[in-house]
């Protein structure tokens, strides 16, 4: 009984906030629900409406796709790289550490956020750069091509959290494991692929998993850096910030349970996907397969 | 490099994380080393380039935004600092400053005493049903949070918590951030059994156990958890704008976005010595624990 004791606040929780909400918004999800009427039920008609009926939707869901999926794969190369960098040098790896982390601890704020849309702006110092080395851009908010790329900028920017991972990861590498290899004639290249990938796709798996969960979630930036409209093109209507719009905003509660749970159906075949795959390619040392 | 040289910088090392090191690229040349140096220097300041030309842009008189697109004011100047301490809609920021470190303070609290007493119960109370309940704990850290924030502002609204702090800290006392209780188990795991079964002997109980033997070894990770919280807390924006209706009950983040919209025509200046002073906790606590705080990284393998 003192494990119910123990778990008491925790068994509240999980029940009254988040199995139990999860269940309410799924039913939710087949209602039209305004808060102040009760629920009425209208069958899959929040989902057909989605996919048949909402270009807004869809051009939602198309550029969260795309800040996920090119986002979070750069984000990590980026975070495995350096951390060979840091791995392979031998004083003043700390100071480049705690650099390195310091946007993982900041970069969902709104602070960054200003400072982004400032940056970014047409007038900012990033254009500014750019127009000496000839290249005319004039803003990257209100651009529709542009909006995304700068999104996925702010992210990778991030790249120091996993990269601490996929450090403490590297350290654990036995030294043996790169001699032989290189005793056996293999390069660099085939040294990364053959010991360095396989060793660490246990922490890659990890922090593949994590960050793309993470990143279906960004809310805050995109909502500050457009003024919480999404820009005008949509391009930065984030799935989370559409739904927020729809559920806060217009009160559209059951239409916005439908998003929700459109976003899980997604992430979870997502993580599926990788779940399944990575028999293949996760290596567990000592396991016996 | 030479050999001595690296053991001393691994000696040197106070606790290392994950063991000792493997020191490889050991006959690299000179020349190489430089590269790999010059490399990271560069990286480093394009990383830091965003917070620079932040405290850069606090400095620049109103009259430069727009004009002035180098990184230096032209004519330096704190009144930035100024217009900004007398506040938005009428309310000064220190109110702001505030309100966000109340709710961050008792969330710090709740997160921990919640997600202690659960990481106790996962990893040394056997009881039916544990291993379930602990995959559901797994699970809920990889739910997106979509699925459950609009009927939870349906139940807060019901009970008539909109506009209180309830909403955003009921969640964190009971223990519904699955990363702190995580980090609990991980930690807890790792301290001898030998310790418990002494105590048993002795004839303590569970409480007694967890109050005299785990809670006072548990605090590296309780300092850990804490600043993450504290500071995951303080930069939560869509919590706060969802509950927070009335002005002086905001947090820093909400407040920010009246200054960026209300002002964003006229006062960049306020707005961005806002941001930065909203930083500053942050990155003090950062300098601060870093060694902690990227230790705790590194061996849960988590983030924010």
């Amino acid at each position: 009984m003192a494990g119910y004791g123990f778990l008491a606040p925790w068994l509240v929780g999980f029940f009254g906030l988040t199995l139990g909400p999860m269940a309410v918004s799924l039913y939710l999800s087949f209602t039209r629900y305004d808060i102040f009427n009760p629920p009425e039920w209208i069958g899959f008609g929040n989902f057909v409406r989605l996919f048949t009926d909402d270009p807004v939707f869809l051009r939602s869901a198309k550029v969260t796709l795309q800040y996920v999926l090119i986002g979070t794969p750069v984000k990590l190369a980026a975070a495995l790289a350096v951390a060979m960098l840091l791995n392979s040098i031998t004083r003043g790896s700390g100071f480049f550490r705690s650099a390195f982390y310091t946007p993982s601890l900041i970069g969902a704020s709104v602070s960054v956020a200003i400072v982004w849309r400032a940056m970014f702006a047409g007038d900012g110092p990033v254009d500014g750069s750019l127009r000496t080395l000839g290249i005319e851009l004039g803003g990257w908010v209100g651009d529709v091509d542009l909006a995304i790329p700068m999104m996925i900028i702010l992210v990778v920017w991030q790249f120091g959290a996993p990269m601490v991972i996929f450090l403490a990861g590297l350290k654990q590498v036995p030294a043996e494991l790169y001699e032989a290899a290189e005793v056996d004639g293999a390069g660099p290249v085939h040294r990364f692929w053959k010991v360095t990938v396989p060793m660490l796709s246990p922490v890659i798996f990890f922090n593949l998993l994590l960050e793309t969960i993470h990143a279906f979630q960004v809310f805050g930036s995109a909502f500050i850096i457009s003024n919480g409209s999404g820009a005008p093109g949509g391009q930065l209507n984030f799935i989370t910030l559409y739904l927020y719009k729809r559920g806060f905003a217009d009160l559209q509660m059951g239409y916005a349970a439908a998003i929700a749970w459109v976003v899980l159906v997604v992430v979870a075949i997502i993580a599926l996907i990788m779940f399944r795959t990575a028999r293949s390619w996760v290596y567990y040392a000592g396991d016996q397969r | 490099m030479t050999t001595i040289e690296q053991e001393h910088e691994t000696a040197g090392r106070t606790a290392p994380d994950t063991g000792p090191a493997p020191r490889r690229g050991r006959r690299r040349g000179l020349a190489s080393t430089i590269v790999w140096y010059l490399t990271l220097l560069v990286l480093a300041a394009v990383v830091l380039y965003p917070l620079v030309w932040l405290v850069l842009a606090t400095l620049k008189p109103s009259s430069e935004f727009g004009r002035n697109s180098g990184m230096l004011p032209w004519e330096p100047t704190l009144d930035n600092y100024a217009r900004v301490w007398d506040g938005i809609a009428g309310i000064p920021l220190w109110r702001y400053f505030l309100n966000s470190l109340i709710v961050a303070s008792l969330a710090v609290v709740g997160t921990l005493g919640s997600s202690a007493l659960a990481g106790y119960a996962f990893a040394r109370v056997a009881f039916k049903g544990s291993g379930i309940l602990f995959a559901a704990m797994i699970g809920t850290l990889l739910l997106p949070f979509h699925v459950i924030i609009i009927p939870q502002y349906i139940i807060f609204n019901e009970l008539d918590l909109v506009d209180t702090y309830v909403p955003l800290l009921i969640g964190k006392y009971l223990g519904t951030e699955a990363f702190f209780v995580f980090l609990m188990v991980q930690f807890i795991r790792n301290i001898p059994r030998e310790l418990d079964e002494a105590a048993r002997i002795d004839g303590a109980g569970h409480p007694r156990i967890f109050r005299s033997i785990i809670v006072p070894l548990l605090r590296p990770a309780l300092v850990t958890g804490g600043i993450f919280s504290f500071i995951w807390t303080w930069n939560d924006f869509l919590g706060p704008l969802i509950y927070l209706t009335s002005p002086e009950n905001y947090t820093l983040p909400v407040a920010l976005r009246l200054y960026n919209d209300a002002t964003s025509t006229s006062d960049h200046g306020a707005t961005v010595a806002a941001s930065l002073l909203s930083l500053i906790p942050v990155l003090l606590f950062f300098l601060i624990f870093q060694r902690l705080l990227i230790r705790g990284v590194a061996t849960q393998g988590l983030k924010g």
